[in-house]
């Protein structure tokens, strides 16, 4: 048996959206270099919608793996919808994870959580509190 | 496949799957048993008992076959805490980067009331032994340092930490499984009283391995039952598996120097090769090192990323990360030696074996180079330290 998916695999190998954005409007890093995991998004956000997103990671196969699909969910997505994002979903969508793994999604919600977070204070923007 | 991981285990040699198989075949009756078939089974036993015992410069009596490393550390650790404990002894020394078989054991008899001195390993993961005898104390009742560590294969001292252990009359046990066949070992030369070994690491079959205790040490059974071992462990024994062991161990003995010639020379090179890859760094000691170990941090990147992408690559390694060791935490071995999380999670072992080439060495030094640097290229940690945010380890 395979310690992950061919998802996972396929995310870790070809990682999508990895990068920096230079004129992001809204960056996040979560994670701690002691832990062994650090996740760092990029978004550029115009008009309610992630017109991009780009990630760095240090980290194991699924950090980078988890990252990847994250971005990938959420990118061409209303930024209301990518608060929506659940660590769950990451999972799911990677085929899902070995139980210890977990905090790699985690982390990936956390990072565009935060990143979404930076966007808001940045620009003032109050879209999550329009409804 | 370049197989680099040799420290985990070795590919069986043919000769002992020979063994193996014809004794499977063959000779498969039971050596307690009293008619010639099982008699005949018993010779083969004592045949093995007897080859073990001369490459290590032991009486066959002083040789206990046992499941493996794990089992032999265990039972020589527990023997020793009760004798020590009959005498009102209950203090031990022994190191913070040994085999979990060692410290666990450890942790167990300190709740049993034994009171554990782990000794410091240094940054070039070498104890001293003069920090030995500063430790020894009226009611040590065992010194139990590895002869070469799993991770980072530096070779101890075994011979002074020998000395001094007799000089203070105090059992010295070494875990012996990766230095068996792979350096001169002796028991009477190196001043050991007990020392384990496993069959897997010198080309003989997983699940089989020995406790060498000299005779005047009376043995407390990890496992009850009959009469087998000398009384001091039960069970019907693994008669293809030890003498596939006996044979794996004389021809990995023979070879042995001629092995350690190649080996280090294919060391050295990898760790040249390695060293040119910018902020990394050697774990270990240099020159006293395990032939065919070689094991490095990296700065900025992770292990279990590295060795996926090496395995992608048709190379087997291993790594400390906490990734690969499923849990929290680093490798201990090289938190022991002093590097910090975020680096000793970007740390990479090669063990390599007999047969690896110097083209094999390139290509290794090659992917390992490649695979660093295309990490670095998404690290956020290595982005920070390129841009001056950050201050290297490394």
């Amino acid at each position: 048996m395979a310690l992950y998916s061919e998802k996972v695999m396929d995310h870790f190998r070809n990682p999508r959206n990895v990068g920096v954005i230079e004129d992001a409007n809204g960056i996040g890093e979560v994670g701690n270099a002691k832990c062994g995991d650090i996740m760092k998004m990029y978004l550029k956000i115009e008009d309610g919608i992630i017109q991009d997103v780009k990630f760095e990671t240090f980290g194991c196969g699924s950090a980078i793996a988890s990252s990847s699909m994250a971005t990938e969910l959420i990118k061409g997505k209303p930024v209301k919808e990518a608060m929506q994002l659940t660590n769950k979903a990451v999972a799911e969508a990677l085929d899902g994870l070995p139980d210890y793994k977990m905090h790699c999604s985690v982390l990936a919600e956390e990072a565009i959580q935060s990143a979404l977070e930076d966007y808001q204070k940045r620009t003032g923007d109050v879209i999550l509190q329009e409804e | 496949m370049i197989y680099a991981d040799n420290a985990a285990t070795t590919k069986m040699s043919q000769a002992a799957i020979d063994k193996m198989i014809s004794l499977n075949n063959e000779v498969w009756g039971n050596p307690s048993s009293l008619y010639g078939f099982g008699q005949k089974a018993k010779e083969i036993l004592e045949e093995a008992r007897k080859d073990v015992a001369d490459v290590i410069g032991a009486e066959p009596r002083e040789i206990l076959f046992t499941s493996g490393g794990s089992e032999a550390d265990n039972q020589a650790i527990r023997s020793a805490a009760e004798l020590g404990r009959k005498n009102g002894r209950m203090h031990i020394i022994s190191s913070a980067f040994e085999h979990h078989a060692v410290l666990h054991t450890l942790q167990r008899l300190e709740k049993e009331g034994f009171e554990v001195t782990l000794l410091d390993v240094h940054e070039n993961g070498l104890i001293i032994p003069e920090e030995v005898e500063a430790a020894i104390r009226d009611d040590t009742c065992l010194v139990t340092i590895m002869f070469a560590n799993n991770e980072i294969g530096t070779i101890q001292p075994i011979r002074e930490i020998g000395a001094i252990c007799h000089k203070h009359n105090v059992i010295f046990h070494t875990d012996a499984v990766q230095a068996i066949a792979h350096i001169p070992v002796n028991v009477i030369d190196d001043n050991i009283d007990m020392l384990s070994a496993s069959a897997h690491k010198f080309h003989g079959p997983k699940g089989v391995g020995f406790l060498y205790a000299k005779k005047t040490i009376r043995l407390t059974n990890l496992i009850e039952g009959g009469a087998q071992e000398r009384g001091k462990r039960a069970g019907t024994e693994n008669v293809p598996g030890i003498a596939a062991m006996a044979t794996a161990l004389k021809e990995a003995n023979e070879k042995r120097e001629e092995n350690a010639k190649h080996l280090t020379a294919m060391r050295d090179k990898l760790i040249a090769g390695l060293s040119a890859i910018p902020h990394s760094a050697l774990n270990g000691d240099a020159v006293k090192r395990l032939p065919g170990n070689v094991n490095f941090c990296f700065e900025g990147i992770e292990g279990e990323s590295l060795l996926l992408l090496l395995d992608d690559k048709g190379i087997a390694a291993s790594s400390g990360s906490a990734c690969t060791s499923g849990s929290l935490d680093p490798s201990h071995v090289l938190l022991a030696i002093g590097r910090v999380h975020d680096v000793a999670h970007g740390s990479l072992r090669l063990s390599i074996g007999e047969d690896t080439t110097d083209e094999d060495v390139n290509y290794m030094i090659q992917s390992v180079k490649e695979v660093v640097e295309y990490l670095r290229g998404f690290s956020p940690i290595w982005r920070d330290l390129q841009a001056g945010k950050k201050e290297y380890i490394l």
